[in-house]
């Protein structure tokens, strides 16, 4: 559900908190190649994410997953005649947070009714958020660098689920259905996008990125899969430059990121093939087929839809105050956009820096930083060593000192390595470690002692790398670690090889 | 024990105030003078005669006089244990069949909900059952509360115990007629547009619609929202402010439920009215009354203004002049909150189910066949009311004028603490005259406006018209204003006929 | 909403129609005989048209009411409460058929909107 809404971007980057020319930019070069170059992909996403709560929205039965149909009810989330909806506070408390977070105004907001028949809905309407919604006017920004505006995000309560149950050896139709209301009244967030996202790809970067935001808020648990959060694709394409909005589709049953990303090309293709043959595609829900590869058509819209929206007279408005917003906002933990650019100016490139995040190692990272480790050796552990259980609890002043050590030559990169995985799981500082294993740190006049017989064997070659023929660096250092079994850091043997040359 | 007819040919009893009154019956039985038992079967002993004597006034959907007697018993041994028993220690009850009673049927009267078991108990129950009253039966009611003479109900129409060939007013029709019949001392109503205060006037019974939120509403089955309030029916105004301490203030299970007890009425019952300033609506009373008022009504209206004027009520007419469209604006928004309200009676987990060739066919179905004509025509008015081209042009505005409504009250009561009406513009009127739906509904002019406001009022009966039928007089009182409408109406108790 | 039910053709009052009846019927999930339509189609008028007093407030800049006291913030605990056994079979008990622990219909055609 989304009410319609403008599209015209003004002001400025200050009032806005985002560079207006950053929205509706196409970032991804594979989004550019779904369609011809004089066409472009318009797309809006309305995501439902299933809220972290102990107890449904407005009912006091347990928001849980799954067991024994109908035993995670209650009579109000049954519907049962004489019940009456109360809200439930931590729910209001975590969809305030994901506003906040979205960069939302939060406001007074009021629950309406959405009333349709249906036999997984036990009060054949819906309590949802229509005229006056919690979060308005945010955006997202993306870690590509554009951003995706947020005209909405809502609470409602969600729907029961029924299980078709076949006869075999019956007409089509025959059977029967089963319905389990375990689901049904289990809290919502609609985050309603504006027609920002320009293909398959940047649409699933803002699905991953707005996932990260809500999982790193302890708002929803972010499963596609299992249907925690689900996300229905607005979809419609238009000529290259332009700024209208042409009819578009609504794509439903998309249940992965790759889902995501096929059927929005896909509708896009087709609705090409309509304009090309001098049709239009017809405003529609439209289903995902995983396994066709394509869409099809839902319901037929010619049955008229009134939802007859109307305030719930069984509940009062939320009013939040100023103060208990600043509280949530203060309360926020660090986002991802926040932890990302954290990383880039502690020195991680972007890849670097999503392996960081990925992994959750991005605060082990910038406290080996801050406590002095260098930076492209810590990023280097984290985008190669670290990718093993237990990494992320780490102490942060042993993985610097490792990292030190190796930088002053005390340990080889081999020896970082294997010393790293022993800390990962015993826990024991590197120094300790490095003594059990015997990497004795070798001593620079030892390795000089060494390197000036290695010079002394080969004195062709050292005349002619003095003389500039560099390659031959090569057969020194390797030579060395030959004689040291490896244990020699290659930056030391490097930096006394380039002592040699100058003083000869 | 015996009837004693107050009019040619009727059922009504008249109380002895230690016998038949709740706070009479709470105080026998609370000091050991009287068992929880033989009060609970003297009164169904009443409602035996009645149905030996051939006289069925149809109050009671289900009686439930077995686990009735058990109750009782179950008190006696409680008190004779040294327990308290409750402020309502043996008071037999009956409950309008809109209330939720766990394991008791309740039906709203309606065939869609023939059956139903409730699993759980409406607040208010558990309230009165805490307190120790004890269930006699649940009550007839114009199906789902719609209507306002008893006469929509799947299972007969109700009759009033001043004369059978007339309806008792409605919607709560048995409750009322359970309390004037003498067979509990008080009952249970529901209150959206008059449902508890015409038929209290038209049997002769004080009932009241308290301020909207005072009593909570979880377990009631809804019919309109925000204007549905529960309410008692009682011989006395003392055993409806009794009554409603005990059942009033917060309840966590309803979002619209005031944060605070409900008022202090006890204590402040026998206040008297001295300085009180009441109002007299001018358009629901004397000459400047609306059309359809019937003139022995109105004359008792003026009587009792008159006779609050003798015991030092400051009282003059006011003229209220949006009273006359919240018909209107009231006739647009309950329907509306009730055709999403009665969405759920689609024969899917409970309730009435008729066959169908797929779910949508066989809900299109179970709600044909299980409502009723008005329950259909409300439902109609209403889905129409919020369609989509229509919602702001009726629901929308009546919202609005709903605004108005209650800034002219509050206008008003700048001026006065309390106001006066007629309850009803007519007398129990005979079964089946009221045939067309917009006649019935004017019926419920002078009520309909605290709903609206979601003020306060009671009826109080204020004498009989020339055949003896009882009429009622309303007081009415600013939000939260209960001290001083029962400080009033117990007054006026005291100066009826 | 842009539209005035005042303005339009009669065949109830207020401009409503028959076919608005039917409309509004199949919206309400209530199948209406031909007699019904008929009745229903006059008598929802008759009401209507006396609505129509209602346009004779001005309420431009006047809210709607929502509830006749103005509550707000009212919340429930995050705290689990569910139905005991007894209670789950009580509920199971009213379905008008049911298999194992779940509510057993027609087969559903359509998708949920």
């Amino acid at each position: 559900m989304s009410a319609p809404v403008s599209t015209v971007v003004t002001g400025d980057a200050t009032s806005l908190g985002y560079d207006p020319s950053t929205v509706g930019r196409s970032d991804h070069a594979e989004d550019g190649q779904v369609l011809p170059g004089d066409w472009e992909i318009v797309v809006g996403l309305e995501v439902h994410a299933e809220l972290a709560t102990e107890t449904k929205m407005f009912s006091p039965a347990r928001n849980h997953f799954g067991g024994e149909p109908n035993t995670h009810v209650h009579p109000v989330c049954l519907g049962l005649p004489g019940t009456l909806p109360v809200v439930n506070g931590k729910a209001v408390e975590l969809s305030a947070k994901i506003g906040l977070a979205l960069n939302c105004t939060v406001q007074r907001c009021i629950f309406a009714r959405k009333n349709y028949f249906y036999p997984d809905m036990p009060k054949d309407y819906q309590i949802s958020q229509y005229e006056e919604p919690l979060n308005v006017d945010g955006f997202l920004s993306l870690p590509s660098g554009s951003t995706v505006r947020i005209e909405r995000a809502h609470m409602e309560e969600d729907t029961g689920k029924s299980t078709h149950m076949g006869e075999s050896g019956r007409i089509h139709d025959a059977g029967y259905s089963l319905v389990d209301y375990n689901r049904a009244g289990v809290p919502l967030i609609e985050i309603v996008s504006h027609p920002d996202l320009r293909g398959p790809e940047q649409a699933k970067e803002y699905v991953e990125e707005l996932r990260a935001i809500l999982v790193a808020i302890g708002a929803s648990d972010g499963k596609m899969e299992e249907g925690s959060l689900r996300v229905d694709a607005n979809v419609s394409i238009r000529p290259a430059g332009s700024d209208e909005l042409r009819t578009r589709c609504e794509v439903k049953n998309v249940n992965s990121l790759r889902s995501l990303g096929r059927a929005i090309a896909h509708e896009a293709k087709r609705h090409l093939a309509l304009y090309e043959a001098g049709e239009r595609p017809m405003q529609e829900t439209r289903h995902w087929d995983e396994e066709g590869g394509k869409t099809h058509p839902g319901r037929s819209k010619e049955e008229a839809e009134d939802y007859r929206y109307f305030p719930d007279p069984d509940l009062v408005p939320i009013e939040p105050s100023p103060e208990w917003i600043e509280e949530l906002r203060a309360s926020l933990p660090v986002l991802p956009q926040q932890r990302r650019a954290a990383l880039v100016a502690a020195g991680a490139d972007a890849k670097a820096a999503d392996l960081a995040l990925d992994r959750g190692l991005d605060g082990l990272a910038l406290a080996a930083v801050d406590a002095g480790a260098d930076a492209e050796r810590v990023f280097t552990h984290v985008a190669n060593n670290l990718a093993v259980d237990g990494a992320e609890s780490l102490d942060a002043g042993h993985f610097a000192d490792l990292v030190k050590l190796e930088s002053d030559g005390s340990l080889s990169a081999t020896q970082a390595k294997q010393v790293l995985a022993e800390m990962v799981s015993s826990g024991k500082a590197p120094a300790d470690i490095a003594a059990d294993l015997g990497f004795e740190a070798m001593d620079t006049s030892e390795l000089a002692t060494m390197l000036d017989a290695i010079i002394a064997d080969h004195p062709d070659e050292w005349q002619r790398f003095c003389e500039g023929e560099g390659k031959l660096q090569g057969v020194f250092v390797g030579q060395m670690m030959k004689a040291t079994k490896g244990q020699a850091d290659g930056k030391v043997v490097n930096q006394l090889l380039m002592e040699r040359k100058n003083s000869a | 024990m015996s009837d004693t007819p107050t009019s040619g040919g009727g059922h009504a009893h008249t109380p002895d105030p230690a016998l038949d009154t709740a706070s009479g019956i709470a105080a026998a039985v609370r000091a050991g003078d009287r068992s929880a038992e033989e009060v609970f079967r003297a009164h169904h002993e009443r409602v035996l005669a009645h149905t030996e004597a051939d006289v069925d006034l149809n109050v009671f959907n289900t009686l439930t006089a077995d686990e009735g007697l058990a109750a009782a018993r179950a008190l006696d041994a409680r008190i004779a244990a040294g327990d308290d028993p409750g402020r309502l220690a043996g008071v037999p009850i009956a409950l309008k069949d809109n209330l939720c009673t766990r394991g008791v049927e309740t039906t709203c009267s309606s065939k869609i909900l023939q059956g139903w078991v409730p699993p759980y108990d409406a607040t208010v129950v558990e309230r009165l059952e805490g307190a120790g009253a004890i269930v006699m039966g649940k009550t007839n009611l114009d199906e789902f509360a719609m209507g306002s003479s008893t006469e929509n109900s799947a299972f007969g129409p109700t009759r009033n115990p001043h004369d059978p060939e007339r309806v008792p007013g409605g919607s709560s029709g048995g409750s009322a007629a359970a309390v004037a019949a003498g067979y509990v001392p008080l009952s249970l109503g529901s209150d959206t547009g008059g449902s508890i205060r015409q038929p209290a006037a038209l049997c002769g019974v004080v009932g009241v619609k308290p301020s909207y939120g005072s009593v909570s509403r979880y377990g009631l089955i809804a019919f309109a929202s925000s204007l549905d309030q529960i309410g008692p029916f009682t011989h006395t105004v003392a055993d409806a402010a009794l009554s409603l301490s005990v059942i009033g203030g917060h309840d966590p299970a309803d979002s619209t439920s005031i944060r605070s007890a409900f008022p202090p009425v006890l204590q402040h019952l026998e206040d008297g009215i001295e300085g009180l300033r009441v109002g007299v609506i001018g358009e629901l009373s004397g000459d400047s009354a609306l059309e359809g008022f019937e003139p022995e009504v109105l004359a008792r209206t003026t009587a009792a203004a008159d006779a609050l004027a003798g015991a030092g009520a400051k009282v003059e007419t006011v003229s209220v002049p949006s009273t006359v469209a919240g018909l209107s604006a009231y006739y647009m928004i309950a329907p509306a909150e009730a055709s999403s309200n009665l969405a759920r009676y689609d024969g899917v987990r409970y309730g009435h189910r008729e066959d169908g060739v797929n779910t949508r066919a066989m809900m299109a179905a179970s709600r044909t066949a299980g409502f009723g004509e008005e329950v259909k025509r409300r439902i109609m008015l209403g889905t129409y009311a919020l369609s989509a081209g229509y919602w702001d042009a009726f629901y929308g505005r009546a919202q609005r004028v709903r605004t108005v409504m209650i800034r002219e009250f509050d206008e008003v009561y700048a001026n006065f603490d309390l106001l006066l009406s007629p309850t009803s513009p007519c007398v129990a009127f005979p079964l089946g005259e009221k045939s067309d739906p917009m006649t019935m509904y004017l019926n419920d002019v002078c009520t309909i406006p605290s709903n609206l406001t979601g003020q306060p009022a009671i009826s109080v009966p204020f004498g009989t018209d020339d055949g003896g039928l009882p009429i009622g007089v309303q007081i009415l009182a600013p939000y939260g204003g209960e001290v001083d409408l029962f400080r009033a109406a117990r007054a006026l108790e005291d100066l009826a006929p | 909403m842009e539209s005035d039910p005042a303005s339009q053709t009669d065949d109830g009052g207020a401009g409503l129609t028959r076919d608005d009846v039917a409309k509004v019927a199949e919206l309400a999930l209530l199948e209406l005989t031909d007699a019904d339509l008929d009745r229903f189609t006059d008598q929802l008028g008759a009401v209507l048209q006396r609505a129509e007093e209602l346009a004779a407030f001005d309420i431009a800049d006047v809210p709607r009411t929502l509830h006749p006291q103005p509550l707000h913030n009212v919340y429930r605990p995050d705290v689990v409460i569910e139905l005991t056994e007894d209670q789950r079979e009580e509920v199971l008990a009213n379905a008008p058929a049911e298999e194992s622990g779940r509510f057993k219909v027609p087969p559903a055609l359509g998708e949920e909107p």
